[in-house]
């Protein structure tokens, strides 16, 4: 048990998915200007990880490692994401219209989010069993809502202060981000991997 | 550069009875053009900030970065190229699973390719090599271009593209290498006594560097605002 409590700890802070790790840059960057948004797609993010981990987990236990087709993992696995989204879009607008109101316009974005096809490569990588890939699953996309609300809140303050034009947008992002990246390896060595 | 987009989309993809003359030197110019804004004015890290996480992550060295550059400019290339000779026959509708097929396929390709040729560099670049599948540039390319335009167009878009991502790469890696290692392509340029700046190694360093290029970069070629919807991608 406490295993499992580690390696949630060490997936959400030690090696944080976006500061440790570069991985999800593209939404952290991009949809990070406003809180709203970040909670909106860190949350369609979660959602898609934990389930496409895990049905990854299952396909590759019964269905490719017994066909030793292991080298179709990557084709494999994008399609379950890229499928997976397509499906909660359709299913969200169908039942719940305001939920699909608030997180709809991202799900789409999700299928490129490196982070999404990281997780369950990762896990494969690893070798974990269901109990460590469940927690890996929902730790690590928790690590990146960390590190979006984290961001979009400095984000919000920082539309106040007066930026060099050439440095407004993307640039002052990715500076702020390094200044964090710095912050979290403070908790490098907490745990050990 | 939108304007002559379409006059040079009008233009390539005339009606197939009609003849077409075998050189114009128009149509050179429009692929040329199309090379370039791949390569300079769109450069899809530096101007369009996209496909960060393998730039950051895997730039520790100037051969890593010609190493991931050389894998994405041949994903990109051949996959908008693929994409563009099969635009008319994928149904709008399933189009973005379809693209990603075509894209995993190139990766794959490319994933056993190294696998098999260049151990150590496919060691050192690790997981960054499927997850080409999701790089950003190379779908955002897939949909706002290739998906429209014919054929050769296409495939000069993805080999400015590449290059423009390559160069950044090579340029990133070899800052880092100089700095964070005190080495250049393995061999040491600042003598015994020089102490690494560990920093530039580390993700923090790559971050801030980035955003001090972004900056410099914006400084040269004037700071002409993407907005996400114009790429297509996140």
């Amino acid at each position: 048990m406490s295993e499992l409590v580690l390696l949630f700890m060490s997936t959400l802070v030690v090696n944080n998915y976006v500061l440790t790790k570069i991985l999800g840059l593209c939404p952290f960057i991009g949809v990070t200007k406003k809180v709203e948004n970040s909670v909106g797609m860190g949350m369609a993010t979660m959602f898609v990880i934990t389930v496409a981990s895990l049905m990854a987990w299952f396909i590759d236990l019964y269905v490719l490692s017994p066909l030793h087709i292991t080298y179709l993992r990557t084709v494999i696995f994008i399609l379950i994401i890229a499928a997976l989204v397509q499906l909660s879009e359709m299913i969200m607008e169908k039942t719940t219209p305001a939920l699909y109101q608030s997180l709809g316009i991202y799900l789409p974005l999700i299928t490129t989010n490196c982070a999404v096809l990281a997780v369950p490569l990762l896990i494969m990588n690893k070798g974990f069993d269901f109990w460590e890939t469940l927690v890996y699953a929902i730790g690590a996309p928790a690590g990146f809502y960390l590190a979006l609300m984290i961001i979009s809140t400095i984000r919000e303050n920082l539309a106040f202060a007066k930026i060099p034009r050439v440095f407004q947008g993307a640039a002052i992002s990715l500076i702020t981000t390094g200044i964090l990246a710095l912050a979290f390896m403070g908790f490098s060595g907490l745990i050990r991997e | 550069m939108a304007e002559i987009n379409k006059m040079a989309a009008e233009i390539a993809d005339v009606q197939p009875g009609i003849q077409v003359p075998g050189f114009s030197l128009e149509k050179y110019k429009y692929l040329w053009s199309d090379f370039m804004n791949g390569l300079w004015s769109e450069n899809p890290v530096l101007k369009l900030v996209l496909g960060l996480c393998s730039t950051l992550a895997i730039t520790t060295s100037t051969q890593n970065g010609l190493g991931m550059g050389c894998a994405g400019l041949f994903v990109l290339t051949g996959s908008n190229g693929l994409i563009s000779a099969l635009r008319k026959v994928i149904p709008g509708k399933v189009r973005i699973p379809a693209f990603i097929v075509i894209i995993a396929g190139f990766v794959t390709l490319t994933d056993l390719t190294m696998a098999a040729y260049t151990p150590v560099l496919y060691e050192s670049l690790g997981i960054f090599i499927p997850l080409i599948v999701a790089n950003c540039i190379i779908l955002a390319r897939a949909e706002a271009f290739a998906a429209r335009n014919p054929v050769d167009r296409s495939i000069m878009d993805g080999l400015g593209m590449g290059l423009g991502y390559l160069l950044t790469l090579t340029v990133l890696g070899t800052i880092r290498e100089i700095f964070g290692n005190g080495t250049v392509w393995g061999a040491s340029i600042f003598g015994e006594n020089y102490i690494p700046m560990i920093v530039f190694i580390l993700p923090a360093g790559s971050f801030i560097l980035l955003g001090l290029l972004t900056g410099f970069f914006n400084q040269f070629t004037g700071s002409k605002k993407m907005t996400s919807t114009e790429v297509g991608c996140h």
